[in-house]
């Protein structure tokens, strides 16, 4: 009876959570079909008159380059960035050199300064090298900024699951350091990846201080286009809400599909510390 | 395994590199050297780059209607039209002075015409001045003087200005007024007794929204309680700020807020405008593009809503602007050139203004072409003491209107009145206009 | 031969990412100080230098002192809410519903969601209107079901209103909370909690003394990375009070600085503002940096 009991609570309490996460869900998917004269305040919870497509098709118009340019962005970034971290964290957790430790403690800090610290100088140098305004400079500003977050999961995960018997029985085979890195270490990273590279994607799709301050109107990502749906005068609510679903929609989607492999790789080790 | 995996990788890589670097890039055009004041001798071709915050609606569609003009009279212009949106324009400044800062200006860029751009971009040397166009074109007869004060510095003009919006509006209901037999106030006393029978009928008198709007409705009870002169006098130094005249304007404010929707820190300003087509608000202080918001939902002017002088500003035409000018080393100067005869033009502004729901800058705009609302406001403005706009950057320096705007939030916070009236001495010292 | 060949490449091979975080953070960071300490108002570079002008200015100021006190209360509110929400989830889910994957999923993805996307409706939901006509978002649910007592200003209350802005952060970050603790739940051994069945303990039991302490290292992780965010908090916020709510009640350091550089074009004073930010997270990261280097060294 007490764990029949029990039970029922625990999904009582599963499921309040579960509503209170997709509420703010659902008052953006009922606004995104709602027609511009039915978005108001006071009848925000009501479901709508009708199923206005027409929202989702503008507001894809008027993001679809945005959208493209994100999904650039975002893939470069998350690949160059997880190879950069495989890399550093395969020589930081097995090719301990003098200071490595020290020169790790200090890459790390760079995950925690608040960006607008560096904002500044970063923009002048941007302009400096000629890459303000331009994509490519913000794929650059991404990778080296996401350099330490990627180097600390490979590290940890490199030194959770391979052990230094491994490396030392390929070195005595005759691998050099990079023939160990290829034959052993990329082999047993692929749940490492999987953790750096979703996480890197969500980051990068949804950044958006250096996304507005860096690049030109050409080239802004979905999420500073989102705020521009806004315009200056009168905002379309309805729009505005389907535009934030269709920018939402790939990482959403990146979580439902690929979620469980991110937990796997969080359990692997690949957080730990 | 690992064989087959690393040229796919590498593969990856390289398709990762490539798909960044095949975005196609605009051509970088390089600053070219000051070209000395001369009329253009052949036809302006080339790129154009025409920098903004007019991403919606009117605005748009207006800037498109005054692009088309700028067309057809020079074909060979490809025009680029970048926008950036965001609030009056905050993130479009943003990226615009970090342009201006790396010199790398657009063609020519909107901005408030005033101490907005004199404090920003003029004292920076990075525009030219513009008197040679306005004596070119003829444009000093066309525009108010008061206007032109605003537009000038040192002596020089130096932006053109497309269109004008008025401030110091007082939107009401009429339906509201015409059932508790009300007539729009005249001055703040009136405002304040019209109020009281407003919420005894449990209608919110006044709606307001967040932000600047609540710097916005400062302004207009600043300017409706000193009057046009003291008013400007208090942005040039003339005017004292901590005078008794000052304070009675700020405790006018204070009570203002007394009979406002309890809500207002959370809505936009034409969610504020919304109440009034509720009925749940009777009036609304906001400038005229309200007038575009209560068309959008099929309002006429002067059947369902009435408009007056913000209480105690009759005869003041509390003024913005949204103007152009030239950067000191835009590309293709040609082509900006004759981008502002165009903007400065009665074709251009004919064009634009009638869509966007502003009146011409120039006194001899076509009036067949405006509305109702917009036709009274032309008469105004040819007629009324012109004052310029502290909210929308024609008064101050924008370092003295984030002072105004923090001293203003604070007070909403605090309901201090002399604190607040220190902050505002003190900011304008601090800005260099007072001692 | 091969090591002291394979060592150097070690080195050549990490370079090019130390050079970049020595430039792009440490170079640019001493940048940022070297204006905060100058006199940089305007377009125009002027390196003065002030000495402590600025910070003096920026601690004298009752909008930049109503900022250091939200972000006190935000954070604490934010990493105990997280904390506690994300940690009863995990063991929720460590009970093996039916449909586990699907709870993990709807409580993980906001995660992947930015506030550019949800701000606005968060906006709505926190809409602070309170008299009965106006009621809309939570208050108007609220009222709804009878819950008037709940009913409340959100972020416009004018010492409270950063607690406000907790419930969204929190809805945002608790499923990553949740996500750390179920991985350390699940590397606890099932031999170990037979073990502990066998000899006669509870289940609650369980909990409380064998699981719980293992997640020490977890609880720390969580704590830094919740904290750092937090202190630096800026997408949110703005997107949800734009200037900062009602009397700056919400406002924070992060915008503070955005407009004072940004509008108010005051680069020495915005550069002051950095600087702060970054000292209160180094004051938080830094002693976590040093125990770990140590506890590396001594392994």
């Amino acid at each position: 009876m007490k764990q029949r009991l029990a039970r029922i609570l625990l999904y009582v309490l599963l499921i309040g959570a579960a509503v209170f996460y997709l509420t703010p869900i659902y008052v953006l998917l009922v606004t995104g079909f709602k027609s511009f004269q039915e978005v108001n305040l006071a009848t925000m919870w009501a479901l709508p008159s009708g199923v206005y497509l027409d929202n989702f098709a503008a507001a894809f118009v008027k993001l679809a380059p945005n959208l493209s340019n994100s999904l650039s962005l975002t893939v470069a970034a998350t690949i160059i960035s997880a190879f950069l971290g495989s890399l550093n964290g395969y020589v930081l957790s097995k090719w301990k050199f003098r200071g490595a430790d020290a020169l790790f403690t200090a890459v790390l800090f760079g995950m925690f300064i608040p960006y607008q610290s560096i904002l500044i100088p970063l923009v002048r140098f941007m302009q400096m090298i000629g890459l303000y305004g331009r994509l490519w400079g913000l794929v650059l500003v991404h990778v080296i900024y996401g350099i330490p977050i990627t180097t600390l999961i490979f590290r940890n995960y490199y030194a959770t699951v391979v052990p230094n018997e491994m490396v030392e029985a390929a070195h005595i085979d005759g691998a050099d350091l990079l023939g160990i890195y290829r034959y052993v270490m990329l082999p047993l990273a692929i749940p490492g990846f999987v953790v750096v590279m979703i996480w890197q994607f969500t980051s990068i799709w949804n950044e958006f201080l250096f996304a507005v301050t860096l690049t030109s109107p050409r080239y802004w990502p979905v999420t500073v286009a989102l705020q521009n749906l806004a315009g200056s005068q009168i905002v379309e609510w309805n729009v505005q809400m389907a535009g934030a679903f269709l920018a939402a929609l790939p990482t959403l989607l990146v979580y439902i599909f690929l979620s469980r492999f991110f937990l796997r790789g969080l359990m692997a080790g690949a957080l730990k510390g | 395994m690992s064989r087959k995996l690393y040229p796919v990788v590498a593969l990856l890589i390289v398709a990762a590199m490539l798909l960044a670097a095949c975005k196609p890039t605009p051509v970088p055009t390089e600053a070219p050297v000051v070209a000395p004041t001369q009329a253009p001798a052949a036809a302006p071709g080339g790129d154009l780059e025409v920098f903004s915050w007019w991403t919606a609606g009117g605005e748009a569609e207006g800037l498109a209607a005054m692009l088309k003009v700028f067309q057809a009279q020079y074909p060979d212009v490809n025009v680029i039209n970048a926008t950036v949106a965001g609030g009056a324009g905050v993130d479009a400044r943003a990226v615009l002075a970090t342009r201006m800062q790396g010199g790398d200006p657009p063609g020519s860029f909107q901005v408030h015409a005033g101490h907005e751009l004199i404090d920003t971009y003029v004292v920076a040397g990075q525009m030219e001045p513009l008197t040679f166009l306005y004596e070119e074109e003829g444009w000093l007869d066309v525009m108010p003087e008061d206007l032109i004060k605003i537009l000038s510095s040192e002596g020089e003009i130096w932006s053109v200005p497309v269109n004008i919006h008025r401030a110091n509006v007082l939107w009401y209901n009429k339906s509201v007024f015409e059932a508790q037999g009300l007539e729009p106030p005249a001055t703040w006393e009136e405002f304040f007794t019209v109020a009281e029978t407003l919420k005894g009928a449990g209608i919110i008198p006044l709606s307001l929204g967040e932000a600047w709007t609540e710097v916005h409705l400062f302004e207009t009870v600043l300017l409706g309680t000193l009057g046009p002169e003291a008013y400007a006098g208090l942005w040039t130094g003339e005017t004292a700020w901590n005078t008794p005249e000052v304070t009675k304007a700020l405790n006018n404010f204070d009570r203002v807020l007394d009979y406002v929707n309890e809500d207002y820190a959370a809505l936009s300003w034409d969610q504020a405008t919304q109440l009034v087509i509720d009925g749940t608000a009777a009036m609304n202080i906001m400038g005229d593009w309200a007038e575009g918001y209560f068309k959008a939902q099929e309002w006429t002017p002067g059947v369902e809503f009435g408009w007056a002088p913000a209480p105690g500003s009759g005869g003041s035409f509390d003024a913005l602007s949204d103007s152009f000018g030239l950067p000191a080393n835009a590309p293709n100067r040609d082509a900006v050139i004759a981008w502002l005869k165009v903007c400065g033009s009665k074709e251009g502004q004919d064009a634009f203004n009638p869509i966007k729901g502003s009146i011409p800058a120039r006194t001899d705009g076509e009036r067949s072409l405006y509305d109702e609302y917009l036709q009274s406001a032309m008469d105004d403005f040819s007629r009324d003491a012109i004052v310029p706009s502290l909210m929308h950057g024609a008064a101050a320096a924008p370092s003295w209107q984030q002072d105004v705007i923090d001293a203003v939030g604070l007070f909403i916070g605090n309901r201090d009145v002399a604190a607040f009236q220190e902050a505002l001495t003190a900011a304008c010292t601090s800005a260099g206009a007072c001692q | 031969m091969r090591i002291r060949k394979d060592r150097l490449l070690a080195v050549v091979l990490i370079s090019p990412s130390v050079l970049a975080i020595a430039i792009f953070v440490y170079v640019f960071i001493a940048w940022t100080a070297r204006a905060s300490v100058s006199a940089w108002k305007g377009l125009l570079p002027d390196y003065t230098f002030v000495g402590l002008t600025n910070f003096v200015t920026l601690f004298r100021n009752p909008r930049f002192q109503i900022d250091m006190r939200n972000t006190g209360i935000f954070t604490v509110l934010f990493l105990a809410a997280c904390l506690a929400i994300g940690l009863l989830l995990a063991v929720l889910l460590d009970q093996r519903p039916k449909g586990e994957a699907v709870f993990r999923n709807v409580y993980l993805f906001p995660m992947a969601i930015s506030f550019i996307v949800t701000g606005v409706v968060w906006r709505w939901l926190l809409n602070p209107a309170t008299s009965v006509e106006r009621l809309s978002g939570l208050n108007l649910l609220f009222h709804q079901a009878g819950l008037d007592f709940l009913i409340s200003q959100w972020y416009t209350h004018s010492r409270l209103g950063i607690a406000a802005i907790v419930i969204p952060a929190t809805w945002q970050m608790s499923g990553f909370t949740m996500a750390l603790y179920l991985a350390g739940l699940r590397s606890v051994p099932d031999e170990l909690r037979e073990a502990a069945r066998v000899d006669g303990a509870s289940e609650w039991q369980i909990y409380r003394y064998i699981i719980l302490p293992m997640l020490k290292t977890v609880t720390l992780s969580a704590i830094i990375i919740l904290g750092h965010t937090s202190l630096k908090i800026f997408d949110l916020v703005m997107a949800i009070t734009q200037e900062g709510g009602k009397g700056f009640s919400a406002d924070v350091p992060a915008m503070n600085m955005w407009y004072t550089a940004f509008r108010a074009l005051r680069f020495g004073q915005g550069a002051a503002i950095a600087i702060i930010i970054l000292v209160t997270v180094a004051v938080l990261i830094v002693p976590y940096l040093v125990y770990t280097f140590r506890t590396e060294v001594e392994q």
